[in-house]
């Protein structure tokens, strides 16, 4: 497809959205570049062996039809919704995407039998179509910090705001390995104003609803809506150890730095009245507010301002403390409430959740779901993600390799190829050599289980 | 287990060690008496509805392990140990016939027994708790030596974060895999390192409890099997009747088909809202004015309750659509919301009839950011809560009556509350269904006006 037809083709824009979009000045998102970007750039290959999880057939202890149990779901032009979608192995997969170009592709959950034949088993009895696996997911949206952040809402995201997500990663990356022991963990972008997280050790693949449940409410703090005003309550004498390690390693800093310069959230009276409704003491709310009524007219920056304020606010504190239970902690709720991640509990509570594909297309942003290095991770920048249109011009320009399929070549430095890179190195590679170690070692178990059975 | 006519009884062979509270692991090997089947599973049922009522109140483990000591003594006890034990074990194993037979009875039926025992087993003393613990048959060893000195200080920072100011750190901690105490894990009473939790002695009724929960789970499904191919057919006239009959007695109206009292019509809605919905649906029908949106815990909650008060379908669809098309759109309403709305009523997907939720149900609930779900009575904030009761026209000593349940977590004691005082009546039922409420506050208003003439 030549620059010219790309750029004659109607516009197709998408959805109807709700909000008030600003005025975009290119296109950046349409069927026909969905039709290059799943032509010629998507890892299938990578997909196709990431879910298979080491069984390729190549060893005697490997289930061939796994991969071919696990559930997609595409959603078309026009909204158009296709579930319990499965493949036998990579090559259908493809054809598949090649024959819809959905505009999104979700994975689900690995069921105990094909997707597309559930209806052809009855619902009683040992073939009941459930599901079997699923890796441990978690969808951080920054929506969810709307009342916490004065640069954007709705939508919108920012380099003012984008470090809440940083920080988010931060402290559940950290969490997920040293507390819950997890190793093979890939976070993505989610193409807009977010992150998701994919734990995938078999371990986590084969945890219960239940157990899903208490690793999410493991991880939340934040408790609320507009109808509470106090949304974090950190009871008790101190914080657990991993709301403390959070804390000290992490919080503390961002909210005395970044979050104080990005945010400057003591700096009107707005902003500081939701603070200071934090504090569950009247005599306190109304001693920090006439200082800072009173320092209005200051000349200090805004930034400025709001260090004063909180270096104030944690001195009062901290000499009243033990006027109630409820002081005990307020500076560190304070803290968490501005920067401790809001994961969507939902998301991760049920095996049967859908969740967007790795290496997608947003539709409203045109930038591809790329994979975020949590050890890296201050470095990652959501508008500098490659959008279609880069991608296509880059092509165009001759400037990258059309098969991306390609594994053995590393050399590829193209927008998409590093993505890809980092997708095989940190996390396919590890994550393939521990399933077929996992694939070998319960065979051999099964072996001499059964030879045990024979002997006299 | 033999269900025989009036007969003498004869001694059951029972397990050689007898420990206080049965596992209910395999079904007995004994004769029961029909009317015993019947009168024992009663007495049970009136147990776990105490239970569930008690959980209701939001009750703390305290006052749950009191609840569940009285609740037993006045039900089931009996003089004979052998006896007490053998009732025990008998109705349980009545209850799960008629509590395998449909996704919902079986989810109660699991919480409440898991609950039951759960606090049965908190009232026993430690040298039993661990007898139980062997009965399952755990493997879980202590942690003692170097590994527990590097483990203290975290230790304590744990009983700290749990209010105790002082750390004592137990003698006996158990290293588990933290998938075996989701409960512990939830609530962040453990410490978690590297996949296993730290469990402390005290806490071995976590342990316990998972194992509980899991082994009646699985022997629900197997139950529920054997009913409907088996069991219900053989025992048509004899035990089914009484089965069926058990259920429906437990749970009161369920308000998904509405009454003569309850049909609204879409041009009186805003009417009936201010005149007869409870402070929950209240508030969330202000939201969808307001807001012309609602997250789906609120859809579904006030949804829910709309069918009940005899909103149909039609009308139901164009309530959602005149309010939501103002914020997205006429074609993103069909497409994203009047299915869920259709799969409601039943007609859409597996075509259940989805039945409105109770206050207990809508206590338990969790609203997070943006949602407006719940009871305000245990959800909004002293303020905010003073101020709704305010704008239902409570006067402040009539508000202070209510913050006074609400201090001591009595939700729906708050809301009947509530009902005495806009009605000028008394609600001795006490309030339990938002559907409830309704019908009662309507049955009041009607009364007072005076028909239409013909």
């Amino acid at each position: 497809m030549t620059r010219e037809e790309i750029e004659s083709r109607e516009d197709e824009s998408m959805m109807d959205a709700p909000q008030i979009n600003k005025p975009k000045p290119e296109e950046f998102f349409n069927v026909n570049y969905l039709r290059i970007y799943y032509g010629n750039l998507f890892p299938y290959s990578d997909i196709h062996k990431w879910l298979s999880y080491g069984h390729d057939g190549k060893h005697p202890g490997c289930d061939e039809y796994y991969f071919g149990r696990r559930e997609f779901s595409f959603t078309l032009e026009n909204d158009v919704y296709l579930r319990y979608k499965s493949f036998k192995n990579a090559s259908s997969m493809e054809d598949a995407i090649r024959s819809h170009f959905p505009y999104k592709i979700d994975i689900g959950a690995v069921y105990s039998v094909d997707p597309d034949k559930r209806h052809a088993y009855s619902q009683t009895g040992s073939n009941v179509f459930t599901p079997v696996e699923r890796e441990l997911v978690f969808d951080i949206d920054i929506t969810d910090y709307d009342d916490v952040r004065y640069c954007c809402s709705g939508a919108d995201v920012c380099s003012k705001c984008w470090p809440l997500m940083t920080v988010a990663i931060k402290v559940i990356h950290t969490s997920l390995t040293e507390d819950f022991g997890f190793k093979h963990i890939l976070w993505v972008f989610s193409g807009r104003r977010g992150v998701h997280c994919w734990v995938c050790d078999p371990k986590a693949r084969r945890m219960t609803n239940e157990q899903r449940s208490a690793v999410a409410e493991y991880f939340r703090v934040y408790k609320g809506n507009e109808n509470n005003a106090r949304k974090v309550a950190l009871m008790g004498y101190s914080l657990h150890p991993f709301l403390a390690r959070s804390y000290v390693d992490y919080l503390k800093g961002f909210f005395e730095g970044e979050l104080q310069a990005t945010q400057s959230i003591f700096s009107t009276k707005d902003k500081y009245e939701k603070i200071l409704a934090m504090i569950s003491d009247e005599d306190i709310q109304s001693e920090l507010r006439g200082k800072w009524e009173n320092s209005a007219r200051s000349s200090l920056s805004e930034e400025a301002i709001s260090l004063v304020r909180w270096e104030q606010l944690k001195n009062t504190l901290q000499s009243k403390k033990h006027k109630a239970p409820t002081l005990r902690m307020c500076v560190e709720e304070i803290v968490f409430t501005f920067t401790y991640p809001r994961i969507d509990l939902e998301v991760s509570k049920q095996m049967n959740h859908l969740l967007k594909a790795p290496f997608c297309v947003h539709p409203k942003t045109g930038r591809v779901c790329v994979p975020i290095d949590p050890n890296n991770c201050d470095e990652f920048d959501p508008l500098a993600v490659p959008t279609l249109s880069q991608l296509i011009e880059e092509i165009n320009s001759g400037g990258s390799r059309m098969d991306v399929d390609d594994d053995s070549d590393d050399s590829d430095t193209s927008l998409l190829g590093k993505s890809v890179k980092f997708f095989r190195s940190s996390f396919l590679e590890p994550l393939l050599k521990s399933c077929k170690e996992e694939i070998e070692s319960s065979y051999k178990t099964k072996i001499g289980k059964s030879k045990d059975s024979l002997s006299w | 287990m033999e269900v025989i006519r009036s007969q003498k009884r004869t001694p059951s062979n029972d397990t050689v060690s007898n420990p206080k509270i049965p596992l209910y692991l395999t079904a007995p090997q004994m004769e029961v008496r029909l009317e015993e089947f019947e009168l024992f599973a009663v007495d049970r049922l009136r147990v776990l509805k105490g239970v569930s009522d008690g959980l209701a109140r939001g009750r703390n483990p305290k006052e749950m392990d009191d609840l569940v000591d009285t609740l037993w003594k006045e039900h089931m006890r009996d003089p004979d140990a052998s006896l007490m034990f053998n009732k025990d074990i008998i109705s349980h194993f009545v209850l799960r016939l008629v509590y395998c037979r449909s996704d919902e009875l079986k989810k109660w039926f699991l919480s409440m027994e898991t609950a039951l025992f759960r606090h049965r087993f908190r009232l026993q003393n430690f040298e039993a708790q661990r007898a139980i613990v062997g009965e399952f048959g755990l493997p879980y060893k202590a942690v003692t030596g170097a590994e527990l000195e590097g483990l203290k200080e975290r230790l304590g920072q744990v009983v700290r974060s749990l209010g105790q100011i002082s750390p004592t750190v137990e003698a006996v901690y158990y290293k588990v895999p933290f998938e075996e105490v989701p409960d512990l894990v939830a609530s962040r009473r453990v410490l978690i390192q590297k996949g296993y939790a730290f469990v402390a002695g005290s806490q071995l009724v976590s342990l316990v409890v998972t194992q509980f929960r899991s082994h009646i789970s699985k022997a629900l499904i197997l139950t529920n099997r054997k009913w409907t191919t088996t069991i219900r057919e053989r025992e048509k006239d004899r035990l089914t009747p009484i089965v069926e009959a058990l259920s429906t007695s437990y749970l009161g109206p369920d308000y998904s088909q509405s009454t003569e009292y309850a049909e609204i019509s879409l041009k009186d809605i805003d009417q009936v809202a201010k005149s007869s919905f409870p402070l929950c649906m209240r508030h969330l029908f202000e939201k969808v004015r307001e807001d012309h949106h609602l997250k789906h815990g609120g859809r579904m909650q006030l949804g829910l309750f709309l069918k009940g008060v005899g909103l149909k379908l039609d009308d139901a669809l164009a309530f959602w659509r005149a309010e939501f098309t103002k914020k997205v759109g006429s074609e993103r309403f069909d497409k994203e919301y009047a299915y869920s709305i259709r799969h409601n009523y039943g007609k859409e997907g597996k075509r259940t009839d989805y039945t409105p939720y109770a206050c207990q149900k809508i206590i338990l609930s969790a609203p997070g950011a943006g949602d407006h779900h719940g009871c305000p009575y245990r959800h909004f904030s002293e303020d905010n809560l003073r101020a709704a009761l305010g704008r239902m026209g409570l006067s402040s000593r009539g508000m202070e009556g209510v913050m006074d349940q609400v201090r001591n977590k009595h939700y729906q004691l708050a809301c009947t509350m509530t009902f005495e005082a806009v009605y000028g009546t008394s609600c001795d039922a006490g309030i339990n269904h938002p559907n409830q409420y309704f019908e009662e506050s309507q049955k009041i208003l009607k009364s007072k006006t005076p028909p239409a003439p013909v």
